[in-house]
Order: C-alpha cells, then structure tokens, then sequence
C-alpha cells in the first residue's frame, strides 16, 4: 500500500497558521505554508498531540459517524476502557455497556476483558526470555509508529503482540459466526479516545487486516450516552471484565495487570522520547518491560477523550474498587475459538529522517545544513512555519524552503539591498559634473 | 563531514547531548539501524565517562561513507590502571554519580564490545584520549 493513510487531519478554514502544532508535534511532521499547517504524511504517528493543542480546533481525527452502524445487520460495539470513566457518579460498566445497546448496538463486548486475555499472553512471551531487554509495550499504537520512525532499532523491542481491541473484535467475530451470524452482516465497531487506533484499524502494518469495521470516536458517542444513560434503572449483565483489564486504560496499568515488578510506565511524548533515548543508549538493559504511552495519563488522556485525565484517573480508582467486589458478571463461550494473537507481518523500519538515498549524497547535503544553520538566528522562533531553525535549515536543503523564510534573514537581505541602492544613488552619472 | 562537541564536566542530568545529536545525524544519513545502537551506547558510555571522571572535555566526529570516527580527548586524572579499568563491575565513580545511576563498570566493557575498534591512551595527571571505531557496512 504506498499512500499513508492517517487520521489526523486539518480543517483548512479554522487554521490561522500559528506555530502551536508545528511546536509541538514530536516527529516535526507539520510546517505552516501558506498560512496554513501542513501534516507531512511520512512523519506523522497520529499521536493526536497537534488535536490537543490546537486552540482553533483545525485538527481533528476523522472517525465514522454513529449512522454507519446501520449498514450491517448486526452491530458490535467494543468499548474502550477509558468510556467508563467518563461519566460522574457512574462506577458500575453494566451501565454503560446497557447504555451502547441502547443506542442501537446489537452486542456489546468490552476490550478490556481482551486486554486481560493479552495480558496473560504478553507474560508467557516475556517468560520465554527470548526477547532483547527491555520489552516495549505494542498497546499504544503512537509509540510503534515513533519507534518506527525515530528509534529503528528498537523496533526487536516491541511486543509482536496484536492490541486488545484488534482481539476482542476477533472474537466477536468468531463468537458470532459461531451462533450462525453470517460475517458479512457483523458490523465491529471501536470506541475510541484516541486517534492512532483509528488510523491502525484502516491501514494496520504488522497484520493482513483488521477485524474492526469502524472507528466512534468516544467524543461523539459521549454525548448521545449521557441522555440513555439516565434512563437506566436497571442494567443488563454484559459485563466480563475484571479491574486488571479495565486498568489497562490508565498509564502503568498494563504493567500491573501483568504482575511484572521491573517495569517501567511513561507516559506523555516527550517523555517516552527520553526513555527510549535511554534504551537505544542501552542504560534500559536491566528492566524487563516498558509500557510507553503517547498521552499523558494513557489512554484516559486520549485526544478523543471528554473528561480530563486527571479526573478520569479518581474515577477510575473508584470503577476499580467496585469491580473487585463485584460478582455480577456475564458469562458467554466468547472465548472458546482461539485467535492468532501475533504480529503475522514484521514492522518495517521507516527512515523517514533520511536526507539522500546516496550516502554521499546525504553527507553533502549535511554539510551544507551545518553551514545554513549557523547562519541562522537559533532562537526557533517559528515564523518561517517550521519548528525550529533546525528544521527550516533540513528544509533548506532538501528544498522545501528558502533561507530567506526566516524573518531574520529576510531583513538583513532587506538592509543590505537598502545599503546598496544607498551606494548606487550617490553615484553620479558621469555625464553631470560632480559641482553642479 | 565533521562534528565536534564541547562536554561540561559535572553535569548529569544534560550529559548524553553530544551523543544524542550524533544519533540524529545518523540516521539523517540513512546508517542501518543496528550500527546506530551501537554508535549509541559506545559514544554515550564514553561522553558520560567525560562527565564523571575528567571534568568534561571535547569530542570530534568523522563521517565518511564508509567508516565513522570518534575522538574523546579530556584533560583530566587520567585512568591508573587500564587493564582493571577494562574489567566489567570496576568503577572509581563518586558516590553522587552512583547515586543517579551511573558508574555501574559497564562503560569501558560496552564501549569496547560495541565499537570495531577501540583504543585508549592515558596518562596519570594528564588525561584521556579514546578513539571509537565503526565500519558502515556490517
């Protein structure tokens, strides 16, 4: 598939050209030209960073509409996690869960009792031993592509695991063929915080195909739960998740689920950028696993989110701790029909920072990036529309930019033009005495 | 092309810079990722050797197409014994270095099991100069 497919896009008109996501984004994946941000599509991981900080609201992640469940005959919801801690005063999921059935979902199936299934198996692979120190967490599909792009060679790292939402839709399908549904009808549908599930769900790498049919964003359905949810006296038992797959939303809850006690859990970008630093520097050696999250507070901080991370976080402390006594719980033969739980295509790397294909080529030109930017100001201003000078002098060189985007620049070529007309206007013509 | 780095001694929590920017330019040239980690852990373990042990000092990079080479020079106490240096486990670290982490008497051990070559000379009261080795193409 050569076109790059990504969730994350731009409203054009609500766009002012500011510099807030080119600051930002943690590949450089946007410049501002012409007034307005341009995503380059090799460098973005959909890690929703530039939806979070766009006060225009001109980025947004492109899901499917509530509607498109109507074009199969059954319709599957799979509930992300982080849904449940979007309500106040709500800590039982059975309510929740009845709420999406509501809706117009035929099934409800939560990921995270898919998370708990993977969980055990992350912890047999991690067993084996065969895997290079530290194993890095697969479950945010931000990080795999980061890795991808900026740390290659961890990429042996990461655990060829396939994500809980990837699982739970392959067992709603098995189940469902199972009871004489044709797959066809089934229509599964993800319930999103977070922008790079959708993109891994329309064009996944490390699989042939996705089992999910379409992507909700959780923003969307939050506001069409909030009136059901109300009129819910008393909830259907649909319910099969424990706390350890309902705290895999929420940053280290992977780690906790698994039990193992040398891991690590970061989460926001820029600090998983740091521990990945540390990886490739091979300072990371003696820990066993890292669950590295692009949002801040996991998944809980998903750009597709409603409710702060924060808050999420007290409320899910709260589902938790009704969930350990809660014995209410469904049970169905959902997981009777194993399904292949593995990577069944190799992450490729992508040099994506790559300036030539020609390794001369690429030195020459490194060179001459070097020069470019020590003319530069180094104050990273943005005004040129790309996010530090650093990266207009890249630009420069690969020529998607002329030095004279800088403002800086541009005014000293303006001055030094001035001091020339300046020079020339005193020149006499030689057909005019100098005394006249 | 050629980098070269100036390396403050003492300072912990910025110490890795140097190596960080060499990685970038790495792999802005398109080297394999594998010679990359190594790059990685070799340059860095000995750029955090600068920090601890020889009050910083300076570091010059060449890139060719078909090598890269690393020269750390520091003007510090220099290393007493190289063979016990060399051993896996010895450090004269300070106790605040241990305590955020580092002097572990891994360097020298990584640094030599990740470069081609690897050569050190040292004199007491004078300083250190270590030459890291990569081929390009494995």
């Amino acid at each position: 598939m050569g076109e790059i497919l990504h969730s994350v896009k731009l409203d054009i008109d609500k766009c002012i050209g500011c510099t807030d996501c080119i600051k930002r984004c943690p590949t450089e994946a946007i410049r501002v030209r012409n007034g307005k941000a341009h995503i380059m599509d090799e460098r973005c991981i959909d890690c929703g960073m530039c939806i979070r900080v766009c006060r225009n609201h001109a980025k947004k992640a492109v899901t499917e509409p509530l509607d498109k469940i109507n074009d199969y005959a059954y319709k599957v919801a799979i509930p992300a996690p982080t849904l449940y801690t979007q309500f106040r005063n709500i800590v039982n999921p059975n309510i929740v869960l009845t709420a999406l059935k509501k809706l117009g979902f035929d099934e409800v199936f939560e990921v995270a009792k898919a998370a708990e299934i993977i969980t055990a198996e992350s912890k047999r692979l991690l067993d084996d031993k065969n895997m290079p120190k530290p194993v890095i967490s697969s479950a945010c599909p931000a990080i795999v592509r980061l890795i991808q792009i900026r740390f290659p060679s961890l990429i042996p790292n990461i655990l060829p695991i396939i994500s809980p939402k990837e699982a739970m839709a392959r067992y709603a399908k098995e189940y469902l063929m199972g009871i004489g549904i044709k797959k066809e009808d089934i229509g599964v549908f993800f319930i999103s915080p977070c922008a790079a599930k959708v993109t891994n769900s329309k064009q996944p790498q490390v699989i042939e195909e996705s089992y999910v049919d379409g992507v909700i964003s959780l923003k969307e359905i939050y506001l069409k739960l909030v009136p059901v949810i109300k009129t819910i006296d008393q909830p259907e038992r649909l319910q099969m998740s424990n706390s350890e797959g309902i705290g895999w939303a929420h940053t280290g809850g992977e780690g906790n689920a698994s039990g193992i006690e040398n891991h690590i859990a970061v989460d926001g970008i820029e600090n998983v950028i740091k521990i990945l630093e540390k990886v490739e520097n091979g300072k990371l050696d003696d820990v066993d696993f890292i669950e590295c999250l692009a949002c801040v507070g996991g998944c809980l901080g998903g750009p597709l989110a409603v409710e702060n991370a924060f808050v999420s976080s007290n409320r899910m402390d709260k589902i938790k701790k009704f969930n350990k006594n809660n014995l209410y719980k469904r049970d169905i033969p959902l997981f009777d029909h194993p399904i292949d739980m593995y990577w069944t295509k190799p992450l490729k790397t992508k040099q994506v920072l790559k300036l030539d294909d020609d390794m001369e080529k690429a030195i020459e030109k490194l060179e001459h990036l070097e020069e470019i930017y020590n003319q530069l100001p180094k104050i990273d201003c943005g005004s040129c529309g790309a996010p530090t000078c650093r990266a207009l002098a890249e630009d420069i060189v690969c020529e998607n930019a002329h030095i004279e985007d800088c403002v800086f620049m541009l005014r000293e070529k303006v001055r030094d033009m001035a001091e020339q007309m300046v020079t020339l206007s005193q020149k006499m013509p030689p057909s005019i005495s100098k005394d006249s | 092309m050629k980098l070269h780095f100036d390396v403050e001694g003492g300072e912990f929590i910025t110490a890795g810079i140097a190596s960080s920017k060499v990685k970038k330019t790495l792999k802005q040239l398109g080297i394999s990722p594998n010679i990359i980690r190594k790059v990685s852990i070799s340059m860095y373990e000995a750029e955090i050797n600068m920090v601890i042990h020889a009050n910083g000092g300076i570091i010059d990079v060449e890139i060719t197409p078909e090598n890269i080479d690393i020269q750390l020079v520091d003007d510090g106490p220099g290393i007493e014994n190289l063979d016990l240096a060399m051993q896996v486990g010895y450090s004269t670290a300070s106790k605040e270095a241990r305590e955020m982490g580092f002097g572990a008497g891994m360097g020298l051990p990584n640094m030599k099991r990740h470069s081609d070559d690897m050569t050190i000379t040292t004199e007491v009261g004078k300083g250190t100069k270590v030459h890291l080795a990569f081929k390009i193409h494995e």
